[in-house]
């Protein structure tokens, strides 16, 4: 037993439907999470991250999709677990934040109520101790005046609060593991780094591990340890965050950090762009040998990329899915 | 210019008190900026306030006939105003004016007690249907679209003419049966919407229990639809009851008075006495357009697509 507090193996989430073919969604993914760790989940719309979420936390709906792999919570596989001991964990073992703050709280309950249930749900506290409770945690979350924000409704309330207001719901019960998917997509830029600054000084204050998922490389630059770049619903590059970042090896990787636009970089140079988009991909698995599924949008493909699917293959702590991959540079790695 | 700004300023006045408005405040507010929603409110306050106080404002008791209405009444003349009786005599020489009034009382009874009825059990099987889903939901709503299928006042009909002796009660439970599928179906449809939500999924992940996810996530949010078509349903269910008494399948008591009946009753004396057939028309049209105009208003107001 290793001492991962999450172990994703080998998970696969398809997408049925009568009469067509699969959609496979998630092929294959595995990354495990340490105690008190910030993990990445990095990808483009479509490459199947807040699936791999769902999957975890067992929100996906419950026909038309087939899950199999196994995740492991403290070497127990949520997979296996009935939905009422599921239920039980959720909220207070592990819970989830969500993309969009206003669509996530109740419209017509006051957001203190909306904390106090997950207090009297998962720690067994009275009304008034829970309302105490909800006051010091939206204090915690740095929502000025918290006692008398208990009783405000979410449309009262401005973007960056309400996602506060949701960070301490899912913190109320000092989960293990936090999974945010894309927490300040909907929120501007200067909400977004205060709301990226909570959250890392919360789960380092409360060593909860998190799953960040997101598709900006900025937020995954300041806060990830580990990174997990998903590609068409497989892991194609895995890295720690600086090696990740001095050296991209995957052509994937390497096109998403060029195209990012650098303050250090030298005027009137074309940001590079990938080219072609998801729908060109090749599938992973095919009757005869697979491909590389970044294949045609690859500025390095060798013939072979059509014709292999490329394994994954362990390089000290950083994990490689090319045939072709990027070459080390001189005094880089 | 300066007007400009003065109204730019308004504006910017406007905008910051509205901001810390709730909606039910600001569909509030909607409402009463709107004129169809006053005359509807107007119609349905008057209707009200009149079937309330309709004992005090009815100069006599509505069975009792009056030896000097009698008098003149013949079969080929019933007696018009006089003093004392503002709207003349009935066919059977009771004071019409008071029975006009009383007759308010039994059609705000049989409408808001229908619809009370009707919304209970509705709001019940749409709710089962939407949270459970599955085959809970196939069944339900399959009886409920039979239901639909069939016209409502064909449907209030059958169900009224099923009771041995016709009542009052009777006709209740029949205005009241018709309009439980189509509750059912609005709130059917709202909860499933609500199960798709973000904020059911967030509550989800959080181990909420199913039940508290059902009654305090998605039934409180799936009620608006439900609770405008209630005001449009207080309008046919008056006009149905009306219906039901006029066709004899209420109380037929001759000595009740009741807009229905009162019209079904003027019939054979509409050569004489047209006014006997007029009033309780228009009385019943007036208080059902009250209600729809508010109910369309209302919904209007609390549509969210309507807010700037």
């Amino acid at each position: 037993m290793s001492s991962a507090l999450l172990e994703v193996e080998d998970l696969r989430v398809a997408f049925t439907r009568r009469g067509e073919p699969d959609t496979v969604a998630v092929d294959g993914v595995s990354f495990d999470v340490e105690p008190g760790e910030i993990v990445g989940l990095v990808g483009e719309s479509g490459c199947g991250k807040s699936v791999t979420s769902l999957a975890v936390m067992r929100l996906l709906p419950e026909r038309g999709n087939r899950v199999t792999g196994s995740i492991r919570m403290d070497g127990e596989d949520l997979l296996a677990l009935s939905d009422s001991a599921m239920r039980e964990r959720r909220g207070r073992d592990l819970s989830m934040i969500f993309q969009d703050p206003l669509s996530s709280l109740n419209p017509v309950i006051p957001v203190g109520l909306q904390v106090t249930e997950v207090l009297t749900r998962h720690r067994g506290m009275r009304k008034d101790a829970a309302r105490r409770e909800a006051a010091e945690l939206l204090d915690r979350v740095g929502i000025p005046d918290p006692t008398r924000r208990l009783d405000s409704y979410p449309h009262q309330m401005s973007g960056g609060m309400r996602q506060r207001a949701l960070i301490a719901i899912a913190l109320a019960c000092t989960p293990r593991l936090l999974i945010a998917d894309e927490p300040t997509t909907a929120l501007d830029v200067t909400i977004q780094a205060q709301i990226l600054d909570l959250l890392e000084q919360l789960v380092a204050e409360t060593g909860t591990a998190l799953v960040m998922i997101t598709h900006d490389l900025g937020v995954v630059a300041g806060l990830c340890d580990r990174v997990n770049v998903l590609y068409a619903g497989r892991i194609v590059e895995r890295a720690d965050r600086h090696e990740l970042f001095r050296q991209p090896r995957h052509p994937y990787t390497h096109g998403l950090l060029g195209s990012i636009p650098r303050l250090d970089g030298p005027p009137g140079v074309d940001l590079a762009a990938i080219r072609g988009s998801v729908n060109d991909n090749l599938p992973w698995a095919a009757p005869e040998g697979g491909a590389c599924a970044f294949a045609p949008r690859c500025p390095r493909a060798l013939d072979v990329c059509a014709e292999v699917a490329p394994a994954a293959e362990r390089a000290g702590t950083r994990l490689l899915r090319c045939h072709n991959p990027v070459p080390v540079t001189e005094g880089a790695a | 210019m300066t007007s400009l700004l003065e109204r730019r300023r308004r504006r910017v006045d406007e905008l910051a008190e509205a901001s810390g408005r709730s909606l039910t405040a600001d569909a509030f507010q909607r409402l009463r900026r709107n004129p169809v929603a006053i005359v509807g409110a107007v119609l349905v306050g008057l209707f009200v306030l009149v079937s309330i106080l309709a004992p005090w404002l009815a100069p006599h008791d509505a069975a009792t006939a009056f030896p000097e209405l009698q008098r003149t009444l013949r079969p080929d003349s019933i007696p018009g105003a006089q003093p004392g009786f503002p709207l003349g005599s009935d066919q059977n020489g009771r004071d019409f004016f008071s029975r006009m009034i009383l007759a308010s009382r039994q059609t705000l009874l049989v409408g808001v007690l229908a619809t009370l009825i009707g919304l209970v059990f509705g709001v019940l099987i749409g709710a089962l249907a939407g949270a459970f889903g599955g085959w809970v939901d196939t069944v339900l709503m399959r009886v409920t679209d039979v239901l639909l299928s069939i016209p409502s006042l064909l449907l209030a009909i059958s169900i009224a003419a099923l009771a041995a002796k016709p009542s009052q009660t009777t006709v209740i439970i029949a205005v009241a049966l018709v309009s439980v599928p189509v509750f059912a179906r609005l709130l059917r449809g709202s909860m499933l919407a609500q199960r798709e939500s973000d904020h059911v999924l967030a509550a989800t992940s959080l181990g909420v229990r199913r039940r508290a996810i059902v009654l305090r996530h998605m039934l409180p949010n799936a009620m608006g639809p439900v609770i405008v078509q209630a005001t449009l349903t207080l309008a046919t269910s008056i006009l149905d009851a009306a219906a039901l008494s006029f066709l004899g399948l209420g109380d037929g008591d001759p000595a009740r008075a009741e807009w229905g009946l009162m019209l079904a009753n003027a019939q054979s004396y509409l050569d004489v006495r047209a006014a006997l057939a007029f009033w309780p028309a228009i009385a019943i049209i007036l208080v059902a357009l009250g209600f729809t105009l508010l109910g369309e208003a209302l919904r209007e107001a609390l549509d969210p697509k309507g807010r700037r």
